[in-house]
């Protein structure tokens, strides 16, 4: 798909990204100039296509000549902007978060549907998450089987809300919201009604694709099984913008 | 200096777990002859001593702390032994025994001795030892020097931090296993 044509009036803006010497438009956002140019930056809410939530901080970079860090997927580039985006700081920050997304809810892996194809796991492995330092909290959380195609594991979920954004942004259905705050947060259809029950859901299951673990599911994956395709997010999104 | 002398002493033991790790290690296969040139193994569920000895090098612990008997363990290899391995997932993060932490105990045992038994439900109470009200891994009861997670870690990844502590080295094994491999 050809990218949208960009307004006439967005300039070109030259910065450094790990000494590494870019031109990127200045609409453009540090994580979309990183993907770009391969750059690795980790992420989980972020997801190309549906709008910015900054939610996870997984993509927190530092920028020279300032004390405070900032998230990689809402902070645009600029003129003479250096970033740097792998510092021992930066790591321990992630691998913490890692840990506490595993700390929080009742991961078990060796027993999840999505064991091998988890964008969770691949982060621990990635940032080097081989023990959680925290207590467990060990709380039990719901399983909602109700729907005839797909299933819901509150135990899995880490809260990047990319099922609601694209339920709403892409499918138009919204179906998925919010509830509760801090630890108690979860994700619900309609009015926290069983997804079953659900009369805007059109079983698209553009959620479950985009969902990174293995809290959005089909219904009869067995351990491992449970493989995800986002390929369709961007295309949709393209078209969809170009409306 | 003779090869025994150079060998380093290893015990294992495994805690509230399905010994699945223990199989990985034998799944070493014919790599296995060519480490026990270079380990002793003094303690373990794979040889018939009955003792851990005073003094160990290296223990590999298998499983989560679940009841008294795996906590009395863990605290024993951590006094005996120089470095101590935490392998597999149920003694790096708790895994499939620690799942029972969502429900009391009390239900637990309920649900396993009495709800599920047809003939003579019972809890027993004597030659077994007490369960613990929440499952650990192996790092919330004793300090761990290395983490190996895995269900189970895969035998590449074993030899490979058998090989380099062997070696001298200290092992990142993060590139062969990872949790639930
Ligand atoms: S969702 Fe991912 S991290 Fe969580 S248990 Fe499943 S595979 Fe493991
Ligand atoms: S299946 Fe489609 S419509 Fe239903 S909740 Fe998921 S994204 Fe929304
Ligand atoms: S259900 Fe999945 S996509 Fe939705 S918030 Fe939880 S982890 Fe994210």
């Amino acid at each position: 798909m050809p990218l949208p044509t960009p307004a006439s009036n967005v300039r070109v803006v030259t910065l450094r990204i790990d000494g590494q010497d870019l031109s990127a438009r200045e609409d453009e956002t540090i994580i979309e100039v990183c993907r770009e140019n391969q750059i690795p930056i980790p992420s989980l809410c972020y997801l190309d296509g549906l709008s910015i939530l900054g939610g996870c901080r997984l993509c927190l970079v530092e920028l020279e000549g300032q004390n405070r860090l900032f998230a990689a997927c809402s902070t645009r580039v600029a003129e003479g902007m250096h970033v740097i985006t792998n510092t021992e700081r930066l790591q321990r920050y992630r691998r913490t978060i890692v840990e506490l997304l595993f700390a929080e809810r009742n991961h078990v892996c060796s027993v999840c549907v999505s064991n091998g194809h988890c964008e969770l796991q691949n982060l621990a492995q990635g940032c080097g998450v081989n023990h959680v330092h925290m207590p467990y909290r060990y709380h039990q959380y719901q399983v909602d089987s109700s729907h005839e195609m797909f299933r819901v594991d509150h135990n899995r979920c880490v809260l990047c809300t990319r099922c609601v954004r694209v339920c709403d942004e892409i499918e138009g259905a919204h179906t998925w919201d919010i509830m509760g705050r801090g630890s108690d947060c979860q994700v619900i259809t309609d009015m926290a009604r069983p997804w079953g029950d659900s009369t805007t859901c059109t079983s698209c299951g553009k959620c479950v694709q985009v969902c990174p673990t293995g809290a959005l599911v089909k219904q009869g994956t067995s351990a491992g099984e449970m493989v995800k395709d986002q390929s369709f997010l961007p295309i949709l999104a393209r078209r969809r913008h170009q409306r | 200096m003779s090869a025994s002398a150079t060998k380093i002493t290893v015990a294992t033991t495994w805690l509230d777990g399905c010994s699945g790790c223990h199989m990985s290690f034998l799944d070493m296969d014919e790599r296995l002859v060519a480490l026990a040139g270079q380990i002793d193994m003094v303690y373990s569920p794979l040889v018939d001593a009955k003792e851990l000895p005073e003094q160990v090098d290296l223990g590999i612990i298998e499983g989560s702390v679940s009841n008294d008997d795996d906590f009395e363990k863990a605290k024993a290899f951590r006094k005996h032994c120089k470095f101590l391995i935490s392998l597999g997932d149920c003694a790096v993060n708790g895994n499939v025994p620690a799942m029972r932490n969502a429900f009391k105990l009390d239900a637990v045992i309920e649900r396993a001795y009495r709800e599920n038994v047809d003939i003579n439900p019972q809890i027993p109470t004597e030659g077994v030892p007490r369960l613990r009200q929440t499952v650990l891994p192996l790092h919330a009861v004793v300090p761990v020097d290395l983490y190996v997670p895995g269900c189970p870690p895969p035998a590449d990844a074993i030899h490979f931090v058998l090989s380099e502590l062997i070696a001298g080295r200290t092992p990142d094994s993060n590139e062969l296993t990872r949790f639930g491999a």
